[in-house]
């Protein structure tokens, strides 16, 4: 029953916005939207007024990094609808070079989650008001949550008594990092684990 | 509620002869006090023994450990009755006790911290991230273990440690001040 009125929904809102809309998935009950990076601001702001969506909520901006494609970023917008106890998701691609246009205007709880956003991925917001860094420290170098930056980054702190202050210094691991999980939770044991390869054999 | 009282003494034997002990040590001191109305005793084992009774923790909470250290500073551990009365000023506190993750953009407020603390100041880092970076060890944003900024005299391990183990932490600590306790530190 929700769901078909959730189709419904994406479908009204497709009619509504067919040059801004791109496409329209449904999965696991979940409608989501994607659309044309310049017109994000005109979507959310249909989205929030239009009495249909009434989606009067901005909860969260995130981004994705997928490296494999041409545009590696999507942004991410998740809506909720108090009125009609509905959510919603919006994407759009973007990348590097190409500035998102901000939603500040729209839902102003979007500053903060677009300095995150950039911060962590290096996605550009235009006419932001205040893009600056939110989480990492001062002065820090990347965006974390690129696929490309490495786990352990490249500086670490220590105090050095001579200069009686924190320095940062480049990453020295006396053990690198390594990883024991062979067991994927969905999929099981895929391949043969190492130290039984001859676990089949006679003796 | 989980408290079981019994009637029974303890077993003749070592312990007991400890108690004897115990008791014998303090009736001489109360017989001296009668006797002469004062105590003889080495200054600087008289100022460990002030010192390891009155730690005022500066509250240093960082992540989940802190709870386990809130714990033990509410009814049931009860860390006030060791003298441990956290204190919301450096400038007022004997002991910092790290509880949780210590990151990059942290370090040098600790550090400030820490160096506004009068001397003799003590430092107990509490759970695996403090002690060495724990989870987070081969992150980009954490420090692997607090005592690459200041010097530590307890490390309490756990994830997180439980408010028991804290207060074993805090014993051991008023262990060592009695134990390497000099005026000079």
């Amino acid at each position: 029953m929700v769901d078909v009125t959730l189709r419904d929904l994406g479908e009204y809102v497709q009619a509504a916005l067919p040059d801004a809309v791109l496409e329209m998935t449904m999965d696991n009950d979940e409608l989501c939207l994607i659309v044309e990076r310049e017109r994000i601001a005109r979507i959310l702001k249909f989205l929030r007024d239009d009495v249909n969506c009434q989606f009067k909520q901005l909860m969260d901006v995130c981004g994705a990094d997928y490296p494999e494609r041409e545009e590696r970023f999507e942004v991410v917008y998740n809506l909720l609808s108090l009125t009609h106890n509905r959510r919603i998701r919006v994407k759009l691609a973007a990348s590097p070079e190409t500035p998102v246009p901000t939603v500040t205007e729209v839902f102003s709880s979007a500053n903060w989650w677009e300095r995150e956003t950039w911060d962590m991925y290096g996605i550009f917001f235009r006419d932001h008001p205040d893009l600056r860094r939110i989480l990492s420290d001062y002065g820090f170098q990347g965006h974390p949550l690129r696929k490309d930056f490495p786990l352990t980054g490249y500086v670490e702190v220590r105090y050095d008594d001579e200069v009686k202050r924190v320095v940062y210094e480049p990453v020295k691991l006396p053990q690198d990092f390594r990883t024991f999980d062979f067991l994927s939770p969905w999929e099981g044991i895929q391949e043969q684990l190492p130290g039984d390869e001859k676990a089949k054999e006679q003796p | 509620m989980g408290i079981v009282q019994t009637s029974e003494l303890p077993p003749p034997g070592r312990e007991a002869e400890l108690l004897k002990d115990h008791d014998k040590l303090w009736s001489r001191v109360s017989g001296e006090l009668d006797d002469k109305g004062f105590l003889l005793t080495q200054f600087d084992k008289l100022v460990s023994w002030a010192r390891s009774g009155s730690m005022w923790p500066m509250t240093f909470g960082l992540a989940c450990c802190a709870v386990e250290m809130m714990h033990a500073y509410v009814s049931r551990y009860d860390l006030d009755r060791f003298g441990v009365v956290p204190r919301p000023s450096p400038r007022q506190a004997d002991v910092i006790i790290v509880a949780g993750t210590l990151t990059n953009k942290m370090a040098p407020a600790f550090r400030r911290v820490y160096d506004q603390m009068a001397e003799p100041r003590y430092v107990i880092s509490m759970g695996s991230c403090a002690n060495g970076g724990g989870y987070y060890h081969y992150s980009y944003s954490v420090v692997r273990g607090c005592d690459r900024v200041v010097p530590v005299d307890i490390y309490v391990p756990g994830c997180p440690p439980t408010a028991e183990a804290l207060v074993y932490g805090v014993l051991q600590l008023q262990k060592k001040i009695r134990r390497t306790g000099t005026l000079v530190r």
